[in-house]
């Protein structure tokens, strides 16, 4: 099977530091990929190449198998890739269709759209509630609230619910469940299974092992700049994961990069 | 933490807990039932609705103090006249504190547009529209060095601005000589520089072009913040770039865009401003940036940015009309106009703060 998104010996400095080292990375169709590694194994790094927002100094990204080059996160998402960044990245004060369709706004038809460029705000409300609708996000009733009268894991929501909505390719997502409590945690986690279960693949960043091991149905273990192993978590446990994140365990031979 | 030996498949046992706990998540808290709430709710929905009502219990007050001096046609469209180049500059004004900015040119902006607009006609012969565009033109040349000042040499808005103040001012005076070009010499030469001094009388009620192209262009600009694309980055570069930038937005584009607009309303508040004094002189409009931002804060947009609507700014320039006005009409010293809008605009932002505590 080909990979969705790969990359090939990526290779990122800055200055002196080398903060990827002949990286490589795969991700399959329809699988959530979680990606662990220490603080300053270049996990963020390589993130950031694969959804535009780092250029690498070597090496190179493939997505279905063609070479691309993202100048910019709008390079990877008009790509395909859409990233929920740890922060949202959403405007606190505007509503929640607001933020769904910031950046790529539906005008209305003919005159209205064209030389008024009036927004069609019906249709964008309509796509809007159905997204949320699908993804079980029912309870936010008003979706012309602003994001900042939401919850912590509302925002998540709807963040998530704006990737699944537009990504056709991949959805990145960096810590999704690391603001939130026990019982939103729950709740994000259910939505990721949900977008994979609508043929989106997953990259999945987290610290957090139990979160990890419970959805991820492969684990990049990356270390020192590069990746160490892929595990699948029903061979390993979080305590051989840990050990081979921080070195007090060899990666296994048949599966070391 | 739970790091357990043997293979981890299910959720951790830990959690089965929650499972069994009430799954909603993602429900809204109703407690908050209390008109205090309510009010602050409606209030964040609708920003404008602060200086409106302050705008209406001002209007009742001066007149049961000033009863039919205040409420004659006259006296209405008279506040009208004297906001109007404030109510256009404010317009500019609010755009830009909605992207989190602030323009302290404006004033200088505006009367060296004016200025090349006269001079341009009087001393090089050009025919009189294409030195209003001239005019037009150096007003939105003024606002792109801003904008590209601050968009992409990435300097503070107040310091750019500030410069940029003294220098379009220098720039006046030098370039005009500090001279005037009396109000005679412009009607009989080049009358369409006094195009927005021109009045329609309805019944008493004396509304000029200038008056006219405030409400118009406030109502234009209004239907292009809530409406359009552009619009909607406004507000959303003002409330967080990075976060509007990771979403997709052109934060450069967008400032420059507005610093650019900014420039061109205070070039046609210069030609308003010839309208409404009928000459044109450098030494107008010195206040302009101060009363624009006076006007945007009382008219509820945060200073912070991403928040207000440019229709309550309008209404913040209609409450100083008024106050004006009716103290002068009450035989005020006029200290105590300035002394009652320093109160509304401290009360303005303690208001915004308020308003702002919502999502806790």
């Amino acid at each position: 099977m080909e990979p969705v998104l790969q990359a090939r010996k990526l290779v990122k400095r800055y200055g002196r530091v080398v903060a990827m080292d002949r990286a490589d990375f795969e991700l399959y169709p329809g699988e959530i990929l979680a990606v662990i590694g220490d603080n300053g194994a270049g996990k963020s790094t390589l993130i950031k190449a694969l959804s535009g927002a780092v250029q690498p100094d070597g090496g190179e990204i493939l997505l279905d198998g063609k070479p691309v080059h993202f100048t910019s996160p709008i390079d990877a998402r008009e790509a395909g890739i859409e990233t929920v960044y740890q922060t949202l990245a959403m405007s606190p004060a505007l509503s929640i269709t607001d933020n769904m369709f910031m950046g790529r706004e539906i005008k209305k038809p003919g005159f209205r759209g064209t030389w008024l460029r009036q927004l069609d705000r019906k249709k964008m409300e309509e796509i809007a509630r159905e997204k949320l609708n699908e993804l079980g996000l029912l309870t936010i009733q008003n979706i012309n609230q602003a994001v900042e009268t939401l919850s912590g894991g509302q925002r998540q929501g709807v963040a998530v619910a704006r990737a699944a909505a537009f990504g056709s390719k991949v959805v990145i997502m960096d810590e999704p469940t690391a603001a939130l409590g026990v019982k939103e945690s729950r709740r994000v986690l259910e939505l990721i299974k949900d977008v994979r279960a609508r043929g989106l693949p997953i990259v999945l960043i987290s610290h957090n092992m139990p979160h990890v091991f419970e959805v991820a149905d492969r684990i990049h273990i990356h270390r020192l700049g590069s990746r160490a192993c892929v595990i699948k978590p029903s061979d390993f446990t979080m305590s051989d994961a840990v050990a081979i994140m921080t070195g007090a365990m060899d990666p296994p031979d048949s599966m070391a990069a | 933490m739970t790091l357990e030996s043997k293979p981890a498949k299910g959720p951790a046992n830990y959690e089965s807990a929650v499972a069994s706990g009430p799954q909603a998540v993602a429900s809204f808290d109703d407690q908050r039932h209390g008109i205090g709430h309510k009010i602050q709710h409606t209030l964040h929905q609708t920003p404008s609705l602060v200086p409106l009502i302050v705008l209406v219990i001002s209007l009742v007050v001066f007149g049961l103090l000033l009863g039919s001096k205040l409420f004659s046609p006259f006296a209405l469209t008279l506040i009208l006249q004297q906001v109007q180049i404030v109510g256009i500059v404010a317009a500019a004004q609010s755009i830009v504190i909605l992207t989190a900015g602030i323009d302290l040119s404006v004033g200088a902006i505006m009367v060296l547009s004016s200025v090349v607009m006269g001079q341009f006609t009087f001393r090089y012969g050009l025919p009189v529209e294409i030195s209003i565009v001239c005019g037009l033109i150096c007003g939105t040349l003024c606002g792109y060095l801003n904008g590209f000042l601050v968009a992409i040499v990435k300097l503070p808005p107040f310091i750019v601005t500030l410069g940029m103040w003294q220098i379009v001012l220098a720039t006046n005076f030098l370039y005009s000589a500090n001279e005037t070009i009396r109000s005679q010499e412009i009607a009989e030469v080049a009358p369409l520089l006094q195009f927005f001094g021109n009045k329609v009388n309805v019944g008493g009620a004396i509304f000029t072009y200038g008056v006219i192209f405030m409400v118009v262009l406030v109502m234009v600009l209004a239907y292009a913040l809530r409406q359009t694309a552009w619009g909607r980055h406004v507000y959303a570069v003002g409330d967080d770039p990075e976060a509007a930038q990771l979403s997709g937005v052109q934060v450069k584009k967008v400032l420059i865009s507005v610093y650019m607009l900014s420039g061109l309303i205070c070039a046609f508040a210069g030609w308003a401003m010839i309208g409404r004094i009928g000459s044109v002189s450098p030494t107008t409009g010195q206040l302009a940036n101060i009363e624009s931002i006076t006007a945007v804060v009382i008219g509820g947009i945060s200073l912070f940015g991403g928040r207000g609507s440019v229709l309550g700014t309008l209404f913040g320039a209609l409450i100083v009309g008024v106050f004006t006005l009716s103290l002068r009409l009450l035989g005020a010293d006029a200290q105590w106009t300035y002394l009652l809008i320093g109160i509304l605009i401290i009360g303005a932002v303690a208001i915004d703060q308020w308003i702002r505590k919502v999502s806790v």
